[in-house]
C-alpha cells in the first residue's frame, strides 16, 4: 500500500497508457457534447446573435431571466413538468415492481415469455407512430373512441379541445410505453435474490404473500431507490419527443401539456431569442442539479449504500 | 398446509389475469394500426377505426409502393444511422465500461464521475444546438449529425460496467499472467463473456436510432437525408395542416394522405426493428442490472 502511494502521476500515466487510450473516445465525446456546451451557459446572460457568437454578443446581465419570468409561461411549464414527472415516477415504478414480482412467481414458462414480449412491444415504436395512433383513437370525427361512443348513442368527446384530460392520457401512454422495459430491470433484480431465503420461509410456513412481503419487497429497495433517484435528477426535464408527438404540438392543449423542454425547443426553433431560451435551459439545469444534490445527500445520510455518488 | 395452497391459488388467479390483461393492452394499439392500414379508406371515414378491418383492402400499401422512392431513401438513411450508431456506440460504450470496471485503475472513480456529472448538470439545449450548428457544422454533414450525438449514454455505460464487474477477477487475472494487455483482455475475454448485456444494450441503442426523428428535426434541411420517422412525421403533420386548412376554409386543399396510408406508413416505419427482438430476448433478464456510479 505504501509503495502504491509512492508512484508519481507520470508513473501512473505510463502504467495506464492503454486504459487511458481506451477512455479517450468517451472523454472526447462528453467534452464536446456536454462540457463545452456547459461553458455556453454564458449565452443566458447575453443578447446572443448567431453572427456575433458568444464572444462578440453584448452582455445584458439578468435581463433574459427577467423577461422569462415576466412572460409568466415559465411558471406553468415548470408546474406541468414537475407534476408529470411525479406522476410518472409513482405510476411507472409501482406498476413495474408489481409486474416484476408477479412474473417472477408465476410458473408458466411459455406464458411468461409470451406476455413479457407483448409487454415489451410498445418500447419499440417511435413517438411519431404513437402520436399518429393517438390521433386515430381520439380525433373527433372518426377516432376509434368516438366511434365507440357513437355506436352507444353517446355524444362524441372532443379531446383536442380539453386540455385537462391530457394529464391522464399522457400518464397512461407513458406507462404503457415504458413499463415493459422497467419490468425487465426490476425482474432481473428479483431474479438476483438468493433462492435459499424463500426455501427457508417456506419451511417456516410462510405463504406466498408473506414471502413477497418479507423477502422480495425488502430486497427490491436498493434497485428502487437507485431508479427513483435517477428519475429525481430529471424531475424538471420532460421527454420532448413524447410531449411534442403525443399532443401533436397542439397549442390548444399547452396549458396542461407544455413542459420546459417543449417550451424551450419550440422557442429555439421558431424564434431567434437565443438568450431567453438559454436562460430557460439554465434555469431547468439548475433546478435539476439542486434536486439531485439534495436527495442524494439525504439518502446518503439514511443509508450510504443507496446513494448514487 | 391447505391455507397455504389457498393463498397460492389466489395469487395465481390474480397474477395470471393481471399479466394477461396488461399484455393484451400492450398490443392492442399495434393491432389497430395494422388493421386500419389494411382497411379501405371509405370504411374508415364512415365507420371509424376498429380492431378488425370492416372492409379489407391493400390499397394503402399499393399506393406507397407505387411511388417508393422517398420511402426507400428514408429507409436507407435510417438503416445507415442504426447500423453505424449501434456498432460504434456499442463498441465505445463497452470499452469505456470495461476501463471503469478495472479495479487496478486507480482513477476509475474520477473518470466515472467525470462522465456521470454530465447527467447531473447540462448547459441546456441552446448552447448544445449552437455548438452543433455553428462550430461542428452539423447542417452540412447530415450523416454525421444524425449519428454522433447519441453514440454514448452514461446510463448504458453504467449497466455494462456493473455486468463486467460481476465477471470473476480470476478469469482476467490468469490472462494477465499469461501476458495479455488490457485491450486484448477486453476484446478476447470480456466481449464474449458479456454477450447478454451487450445484446440488450445493442438493441436499445439500435431502437434509439431507428425511432429518432429529433436529430433530423434539428439538423437536416435537405429532405433526401430525412430519417424514416421524420419522413413519417412530415407526412402526418402535412396531412393535419391540410385538414385544418380545409376545415377552416370549407373547401378541400390539395390531396391529403388518406388515413389508411398514414397507418400503412406507420407499419412500414416500425416493422424491421421489431423483428430484431426475438433474437435478443433470451439475453434480457440476465443482462440488465443497474449499479451505482461509484465502486
Amino acid at each position: 500500500m505504501v509503495r502504491m502511494k509512492d508512484k508519481t502521476f507520470f508513473d501512473r500515466l505510463k502504467e495506464y497508457k492503454t486504459l487511458l487510450l481506451m477512455l479517450l473516445p468517451a472523454t472526447l465525446f462528453f467534452v464536446v457534447f456536454s462540457y463545452i456546451p456547459m461553458l455556453g451557459i454564458g449565452i443566458a446572460f447575453q443578447k446572443y446573435s448567431f453572427s456575433g457568437g458568444i464572444l462578440h454578443s453584448p452582455w445584458v446581465g439578468l435581463d433574459n431571466f427577467k423577461f422569462m419570468f415576466m412572460t409568466g409561461d415559465i411558471f406553468n411549464v415548470t408546474k406541468n413538468t414537475l407534476l408529470y414527472n411525479i406522476l410518472f415516477i409513482i405510476v411507472n415504478n409501482v406498476l413495474e415492481i408489481v409486474c416484476a414480482i408477479v412474473l417472477a412467481e408465476l410458473s408458466g414458462k411459455y406464458f411468461k415469455r409470451i406476455t413479457q414480449s407483448m409487454m415489451f412491444l410498445p418500447y419499440f415504436i417511435s413517438w411519431v407512430v404513437v402520436g399518429a395512433f393517438m390521433y386515430n383513437v381520439l380525433n373527433y370525427e372518426f377516432g376509434a373512441f368516438n366511434t365507440l361512443l357513437k355506436s352507444l348513442q353517446i355524444e362524441s368527446y372532443d379531446f383536442y379541445n380539453k386540455p385537462g384530460i391530457w394529464i391522464l392520457i399522457i400518464v397512461v401512454i407513458c406507462a404503457w410505453k415504458s413499463f415493459g422495459y422497467g419490468t425487465i430491470i426490476y425482474l432481473s433484480a428479483v431474479m438476483g435474490i438468493d433462492g435459499e431465503m424463500y426455501d427457508a420461509a417456506e419451511i417456516d410456513g410462510a405463504n406466498i404473500f408473506q414471502s413477497i412481503r418479507h423477502i422480495t419487497v425488502p430486497c427490491l429497495v436498493p434497485t428502487t431507490v437507485i431508479l427513483v433517484l435517477l428519475s429525481m435528477g430529471n424531475i424538471f426535464r420532460g421527454d420532448f419527443s413524447m410531449f411534442y408527438q403525443v399532443t401533436g404540438n397542439n397549442p390548444v392543449l399547452y396549458s396542461a401539456t407544455d413542459v420546459i423542454d417543449t417550451y424551450v425547443t419550440r422557442s429555439l426553433v421558431t424564434s431567434s431569442e437565443f438568450g431567453m431560451t438559454a436562460a430557460a435551459g439554465l434555469y431547468q439545469s439548475v433546478l435539476c442539479f439542486v434536486i439531485i444534490m439534495v436527495f442524494n445527500t439525504l439518502i446518503k445520510k439514511y443509508n450510504k449504500d443507496y446513494s448514487l455518488f | 398446509m391447505s391455507k397455504k395452497n389457498t393463498s397460492l391459488r389466489i395469487f395465481n388467479i390474480m397474477g395470471y389475469s393481471m399479466i394477461t390483461i396488461l399484455a393484451v393492452i400492450s398490443v392492442i394499439p399495434f393491432l389497430m394500426i395494422i388493421s386500419s392500414s389494411v382497411t379501405a379508406e371509405r370504411s374508415i371515414l364512415r365507420d371509424g377505426y376498429s380492431l378488425i378491418p370492416r372492409e379489407f383492402s391493400t390499397q394503402a400499401y399499393e399506393k406507397i409502393f407505387g411511388f417508393p422512392d422517398d420511402v426507400i431513401k428514408a429507409y436507407a438513411i435510417t438503416i445507415f444511422n442504426t447500423v453505424a450508431g449501434a456498432v460504434t456506440g456499442l463498441f465505445l460504450t463497452s470499452m469505456t465500461a470495461y476501463v471503469l470496471s478495472r479495479k487496478h485503475f486507480a482513477w476509475r472513480n474520477k473518470f466515472s464521475f467525470f462522465f456521470y456529472f454530465t447527467t447531473l448538470f447540462s448547459g441546456g439545449i441552446v448552447p448544445w444546438y449552437i455548438l452543433c450548428v455553428r462550430y461542428l457544422h452539423f447542417k452540412d454533414i447530415p450523416m454525421v449529425a444524425q449519428v454522433a450525438p447519441y453514440l454514448l449514454s452514461v446510463f448504458n455505460i453504467l449497466i455494462i460496467k456493473s455486468f463486467i464487474q460481476s465477471i470473476p477477477d480470476a478469469i482476467t487475472e490468469s490472462a494477465k499472467i499469461d501476458g495479455a494487455g488490457d485491450f486484448r483482455i477486453y476484446i478476447q475475454l470480456i466481449i464474449p463473456l458479456s454477450k447478454p448485456v451487450l445484446a440488450s444494450i445493442a438493441l436499445f441503442i439500435a431502437i434509439g436510432y431507428w425511432n429518432d426523428w429529433y436529430l433530423s428535426f434539428m439538423f437536416v434541411e435537405n429532405s433526401s437525408y430525412y430519417s424514416l420517422q421524420f419522413y413519417l412525421y412530415k407526412i402526418l403533420s402535412a396531412a393535419e395542416a391540410l385538414a385544418r386548412i380545409s376545415s377552416l376554409s370549407g373547401n378541400h386543399v390539395g390531396e391529403m394522405p388518406k388515413e389508411n396510408v398514414k397507418m400503412a406508413m406507420a407499419v412500414i416505419a416500425t416493422g424491421p426493428i421489431i423483428l430484431l427482438y426475438p433474437f435478443l430476448q433470451k439475453y434480457f433478464v440476465k443482462g440488465l442490472t443497474i449499479g451505482a456510479v461509484k465502486g
